[in-house]
């Protein structure tokens, strides 16, 4: 059967394109509300856990290098280290959407959730902020979701054979989507959680 | 077809990678606790486009792989960049 490598990474690559390029409007979208409202902005941001945040950081940072350690493995003809280490990144992905539950579930708990009647005493900035830090980290734990399922299709694919040392370019693309997720969050992680 | 993808990178280098970007979390972590004003901003900014490199370069292989794809990444970013700039523009001086 015709296979193109090459073909198949820039087709993932022009994917993330457009994935950087959506992220990316949303953070020119942040950076002009900030500019606008600094002062709700900087007491908005006060708000948010810095301390899960941080945690959420090193969880998908250490679950980026399983992946991409995945693709060694396999390329070494390593199958049960790739699957060991392929199933510790969905591990870790799902304590990352579990600590996003439990920080959300806080933050309506105390009345921060898009229109509430608390937010709407607080005036335009915060209004704002809010909007965007649920808009935004929530397309992200979305992506967070999307990534999950591929890798459950990359983790089916080598347990039957189909991605081999000679034939990994799907789950080359499925490291680069989630690379594309960590890169993601290494920027939301300071602009919402962290500048003050 | 698959010469690019025989580069097998050691996993050594993954841990180093890991530390690097732990690191530079806990001084982003740390720089912002500390009340610098405007500089704070900077500073995290700065070191979060350091860890998106690291990122791209060994986690996204753009450092093993052939050179087209870092000529793309760096035109799209280009692109990003010029909006950012003529927004910016837009709102300081309209």
């Amino acid at each position: 059967m015709h296979r193109d490598d090459e073909g198949s990474k820039i087709g993932m690559w022009l994917f993330i394109f457009t994935e950087i390029l959506l992220f990316g409007g949303l953070f020119i979208v942040y950076a002009v509300y900030r500019y606008n409202h600094p002062v709700a902005f900087k007491l908005a941001g006060e708000e948010l856990d810095w301390v899960v945040g941080t945690v959420n950081t090193v969880i998908l940072l250490i679950s980026s290098m399983t992946i991409a350690m995945s693709i060694s493995a396999i390329q070494k003809k390593n199958k049960k280290l790739a699957l060991q280490l392929l199933y510790t990144t969905v591990i870790l992905a799902v304590i990352f959407l579990v600590n996003k539950y439990f920080e959300w579930s806080l933050k309506f708990e105390h009345g921060f959730y898009p229109s509430s009647d608390v937010l709407q005493e607080l005036g335009f900035g915060t209004i704002l902020f809010f909007g965007l830090y649920f808009f935004m980290t929530g397309l992200h734990a979305f992506h967070i979701v999307a990534g999950l399922v591929f890798i459950g299709f990359i983790i089916y694919y080598v347990h039957h054979d189909r991605i081999t040392h000679n034939n990994h370019q799907l789950l080359e693309n499925g490291g680069l989507y989630w690379h594309l997720v960590d890169l993601i969050w290494i920027f939301l992680f300071p602009l919402f959680y962290l500048i003050h | 077809m698959n010469k690019e993808n025989n580069h097998i990178v050691p996993y050594y280098v993954y841990f180093v990678v890991l530390g690097a970007l732990l690191l530079l979390t806990a001084i982003t972590v740390l720089i912002t606790r500390v009340e610098l004003g405007a500089l704070n901003t900077a500073a995290a900014m700065l070191i979060a486009t350091i860890k998106g490199l690291i990122v791209l370069l060994y986690f996204m292989h753009l450092k093993f792989d052939q050179k087209i794809y870092a000529i793309m990444v760096g035109l799209v970013m280009a692109v990003f960049f010029a909006v950012i700039v003529i927004t910016f523009f837009d709102y300081l001086y309209r």
